[in-house]
């Protein structure tokens, strides 16, 4: 069993080797400490052929798709901002006050993929690709072209997410039926109200 | 009367004499010879199995014939979780059995949807498409559960007239005899359930409530 380089090790081989390349290491702070690399879809499969044809990595075996819904959030941050208070004797002076300040963050689609190598015995490697936002720019480039095995899980995250696979051969639903409209993995799927128990229920 | 009758039955057949009625013979004929249809979902199914085979021999109950084409069967035992993308096919083979047919909902899921039943992808009981004879709760419900299923659906049968307000489904000529497959829809089945059939203890049919 060879050893598998680290998340920053890989970022920079990829790096060096496709030229233009944009690798993000996203860490992981469990105790599995599990790093996986973002990578920009521009790249992506350049990347992918570089990691499965590299005579060390020879990550041959893609064993997961994931689909990850990330919600839009708000982000929470208290700054110091200096400002005129009204004193108690009504002077005003300047004081810093503490502000509470809100921004959207987007949320995004994301793919992840779980490489494994059968000649090398190692892995994993995780791959991220993360679509633009949730609604109307939710594109990535599809894998399947490099590992084979990636074909019906991704057209289950197309199914159940609704991310789309640039470049996947057959892009059809696989577990619901054609014409069903919903993304039901998402986090703000809401069901169709056929419960007759709904009334009993808190 | 009635019991005057079974009296002098006994007391004929005592000195050699058989008496019967047409009546009897055909729900003994209905009774002991029903014929299930090939036919699993999920985990229940193989219970099902369990039970025809030799430990639990539903044959002793003349259901061993699981027939594998729903024209030559009498029951359908529906036996596991129904998804969404299954129930057309379920009420389906339901339509292509002759009369008399009879149905037995095996298990949580089969009733209710059981533990998926908030699930998106499954059907909240089969009896929103089709009429349930005899339910079995269970997760899955053990060999002797669906025999005493089977007990309880010929009691059922036994008990039935050939006339009157009593006598089988089949036999009330403004009862269907086929129900409409759902189609598959936007966001679920449509419709999400048959009025005709889904009905509450009041007779009336259950409103989905928003």
């Amino acid at each position: 069993m060879s050893a598998l380089p680290t998340a920053e090790e890989l970022k920079a081989q990829i790096e060096a080797a496709v030229s233009g390349a944009v690798v993000t290491v996203i860490p992981n702070g469990s105790l599995s400490a599990q790093h996986s690399l973002l990578l920009d879809h521009e790249h992506a499969r350049a990347v992918a052929l570089f990691l499965r044809d590299h005579p060390d990595l020879r990550l041959d075996y893609c064993s997961l798709v994931t689909g990850v819904d990330w919600l839009d959030t708000e982000l929470t941050e208290k700054i110091k901002v200096k400002k005129m208070v009204a004193g108690p004797d009504g002077a005003e002076t300047e004081q810093e006050v503490e502000e509470t300040r809100k921004t959207k963050v987007p949320g995004y689609l994301e793919a992840v993929y779980h490489l494994f190598s059968m000649e090398k015995k190692h892995g994993p490697v995780v791959l991220r690709l993360r679509t633009a936002n949730r609604t109307d720019r939710t594109r990535v480039p599809s894998l399947t072209p490099v590992w084979r095995s990636c074909e019906f899980q991704e057209r289950e995250a197309f199914d159940l997410y609704g991310i789309v696979f640039d470049g996947h051969p057959d892009l059809r639903r696989i577990l619901m039926w054609e014409g069903f409209e919903d993304y039901p993995m998402r986090k703000d799927y809401v069901p169709p109200a056929d419960d007759i128990l709904m009334e009993a229920r808190p | 009367m009635e019991q005057n009758l079974k009296d002098l039955k006994l007391e004929l057949s005592k000195n050699g004499i058989f008496t019967t009625t047409l009546e009897e013979l055909y729900n003994w004929g209905r009774r002991n010879s029903v014929w299930p249809l090939t036919f699993g979902l999920a985990c229940c199914a193989i219970e099902m199995i369990a039970t025809t085979m030799a430990r639990y021999d539903l044959a002793r109950f003349g259901a061993e014939v699981f027939r594998a084409s729903p024209r030559q069967a009498d029951l359908i035992i529906v036996s596991g979780t129904v998804t969404k993308k299954m129930a057309p096919q379920v009420v389906r083979l339901y339509n292509q059995m002759p009369e008399p047919k009879y149905v037995i909902a095996m298990g949580a899921c089969a009733i209710s949807g059981g533990p998926f039943r908030d699930g998106y992808n499954v059907l909240k009981g089969i009896d929103r498409y089709i009429p349930v004879d005899v339910h079995i709760p269970g997760c899955p419900p053990r060999p002797e559960a669906l025999i005493h299923a089977f007990m309880t659906l010929q009691k059922k049968l036994d008990e039935q007239t050939l006339r009157g307000e009593s006598r089988p489904r089949h036999l009330h000529a403004d009862e269907p005899s086929e129900f409409p497959v759902p189609e598959f829809g936007a966001h679920g089945l449509e419709p999400a359930q048959n009025d005709d059939v889904f009905l509450n203890e009041t007779g009336n049919p259950l409103r989905i409530l928003q």
